[in-house]
């Protein structure tokens, strides 16, 4: 009900290759997670997916059949956007109920089926209101409300939270992940964030340029990164690349080594604490370390490091190794 | 901004353009009514009286008037319909993607830039003549005989180019509309099922009514008073079958020279514009809002 099939799938604009050829394979009810930087293509793949752009070549299947040429209507996907992309001159009921009308559906079964999705995403007391009377959550509420009730064969979204606070972008992470539990269906989900990421994601998709780097479980990615790129995307903050004379006393060509993964205390490498974050539960230090670079180090609770100090750290945890092509060994 | 010494200092400092603009409007409005009552012709200047309200009867009993009225009607109605649908089309395809948009859309503002006397005399020379227009040739080309245009159907002739004058302001606001709609609602209307008409009709319709609110409201203002395109070309013939209520005040008053009629014409046409503009705004006025 909602598996899908990328096939070397490519994508230029004019003479720019922005995806030049991706293989993947989505199961139905997974959720999956595009992450990458920007401008890698994230949009672009899920456009391609949801029918808004051409391929240029390739093949897209949808619940076995090809989809490739399929108009978006006909692919039974639905899509949240970045901006809700609510239609602003009609109510809240009429929003939710627009696929349904465009369906034909008669109007007591599109009534039932709209109160049924605001009842799940709490907007029971907003429909009769337009986009423009409400806040950004519930407008993001709207858009899902939308795409829930056309009961569609995958979801996807593209930085739907982007545009609302910290606060909220928590509370809406959540209530997804639960549509997610409750619907089991596929959803495909494009981010920035890597909390967003790791947090409701059972597979998580690196794109970088156009190419696929890494695709894996969370965890997975965390604790095996196969390549440098991916080492260095996933964790807040940054994994700690080192080369050179400490990297060749472990046979490889870059070592390395996660801010949590470091102890601050006796160990082998000494250095002078540039920056120091305190945010209460962790300590974020900046070290300078003499013949390694510059060091992130992560360390749980306060410590007593300032500007200036000289401190010891010691590696306390896996060590990645990567060879000269920045593959992981 | 609106404490109350500062909403007073405000209201004295708009006082004087609005005092002027009172007196502006008030001093022809009152002379035009003053003459409105009187007995008044060029012809015989010592023979002036008070004669109520002759004027006003002289043409509520003219059939010519009733006529000029349904005109009058006819050519804002007419227009405004041809403007409108032709420019939401217009707009709709000159805002697809295609080689030498810049190009297309100064060829369709061009007809603006054209003097209304210029205009008329284009189309009644170049296209709607008998001999020489470019439609008698078409007609003759297909064994046809040409279309006696400015003769058989004056005031659809006249509706055809004060439509040709105003389609390009018509075309230009609404397109301006048009290209403000974002492309995340079309998109999501696609998704969402929605085939082209229906995207017309529930997308980009609804967010360009208030665009086309206001091509009507200002189309209306200055196609009640459209007046050179007659002159030129039917002079409001044959017969009075192209008269107009501005055009027939004119003949009042520079044909017959009598200023008493043509004052109570005066204050006719500002009362018909009047009534047009209560039911515009009572219908569409809605539009405008938020
Ligand atoms: N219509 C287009 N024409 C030409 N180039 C385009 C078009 N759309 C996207 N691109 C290019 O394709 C590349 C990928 O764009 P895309 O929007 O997919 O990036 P993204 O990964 O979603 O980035 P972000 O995280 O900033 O949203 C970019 O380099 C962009 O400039
Ligand atoms: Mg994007």
């Amino acid at each position: 009900m909602g598996k899908i099939q990328l096939t070397k799938v490519r994508k230029s604009f004019g003479e720019v290759d922005v995806i030049p050829g991706i293989d993947l394979t989505i199961e139905n009810g997974e959720f999956v997670v595009f992450v990458g930087p920007s401008g890698c293509g994230k949009s672009t793949l899920l456009r391609l997916i949801a029918g808004l752009e051409d391929t240029t070549s390739g093949v897209i299947d949808i619940d076995g059949k090809d989809a490739t040429n399929l108009p978006p209507a006909k692919r039974g996907l639905a899509m949240v956007f970045q901006s809700y992309a609510l239609y602003p001159h009609m109510t809240v009921r009429k929003n939710i109920g627009f696929p349904l009308k465009m369906a034909g559906m008669d109007p007591a079964e599109q009534d039932k089926r709209v109160e049924r999705a605001a009842k799940v995403l709490n907007l029971s007391n907003y429909l009769d209101r337009r986009p423009g009377q409400l806040s950004g959550g519930q407008r993001q509420r709207v858009a899902i409300g939308r795409a829930i009730v056309r009961e569609p064969a995958a979801f996807l979204f593209d930085e739907p939270l982007s545009n609302l606070d910290a606060a909220l972008r928590v509370g809406m992470r959540q209530e997804i992940s639960e549509l997610h539990q409750s619907l089991k269906t596929t959803m495909i989900y494009v981010t920035h964030d890597q909390v967003e990421a790791m947090t409701m994601a059972d597979k998580i998709v690196v794109l970088n340029a156009g190419h696929i780097e890494q695709v894996g479980a969370p965890l997975e990615l965390y604790n095996f990164p196969r390549n440098l790129f991916v080492a260095g995307f996933i964790g807040s903050p940054k994994m700690n690349l080192i080369e050179g004379a400490e990297a060749a006393k472990h046979n490889a060509h870059t070592i390395g080594i996660r801010p949590e993964h470091i102890t601050v205390g006796d160990g082998p490498w000494e250095g002078v604490v540039g920056l120091s974050e305190h945010l209460g539960s962790d300590s974020f230090l900046k070290v300078a370390v003499e013949g390694l670079g510059t060091m992130t180090v992560r360390a749980p609770g306060e410590v007593h490091a300032r500007h200036g100090d000289r401190i010891r750290l010691a590696p306390a945890g896996k060590i990645h190794r990567f060879d000269t092509n920045g593959l992981a060994i | 901004m609106s404490t109350h010494s500062s909403r007073l200092a405000a209201r004295m400092m708009v006082a004087p353009s609005v005092v002027l603009l009172l007196i502006w409007m008030i001093v022809p409005l009152a002379m035009t009514l003053y003459y409105s009552f009187r007995f008044y012709r060029l012809l015989s200047p010592d023979r002036t009286n008070w004669v109520g309200f002759n004027n006003y009867l002289w043409f509520f009993n003219s059939p010519d008037f009733w006529l000029a009225l349904f005109n009058t009607l006819a050519l804002v109605g007419g227009v405004l319909f041809i403007t409108v649908v032709l420019g939401t089309l217009i707009a709709l395809l000159i805002d697809q993607p295609i080689k030498g948009q810049g190009f297309l859309r100064i060829l369709v503002i061009a007809p603006f830039f054209v003097m209304p006397p210029v205009a008329a005399s284009i189309w009644e020379n170049l296209f709607m003549h008998p001999q020489n227009g470019l439609f008698a040739a078409v007609a003759q080309g297909f064994g046809a005989q040409p279309i006696l245009f400015l003769e058989q159907y004056p005031m659809w002739s006249i509706i055809g180019i004060v439509s040709w004058e105003w389609l390009p302001f018509a075309t230009l606001i609404l397109l301006t509309a048009l290209q403000s709609l974002s492309s995340e609602q079309l998109e999501a209307a696609e998704m969402d099922g929605a085939s082209p008409f229906a995207r017309f009709r529930y997308i980009i319709l609804p967010h360009m009514t208030r665009a086309i609110t206001v091509v009507i409201l200002i189309q209306t203002i200055f196609l009640l008073g459209i007046f050179g395109e007659i002159f030129t070309t039917t002079q409001g013939g044959p017969g009075s079958a192209s008269t107009t209520l501005p055009y027939m005040i004119f003949k009042q008053a520079i044909a017959a020279k009598d200023i008493g009629r043509a004052a109570a014409g005066g204050i006719i046409a500002v009362i018909l514009a009047n009534i047009v503009a209560y039911f515009l705004m009572r219908g569409l006025g809605r539009n405008l809002e938020n």
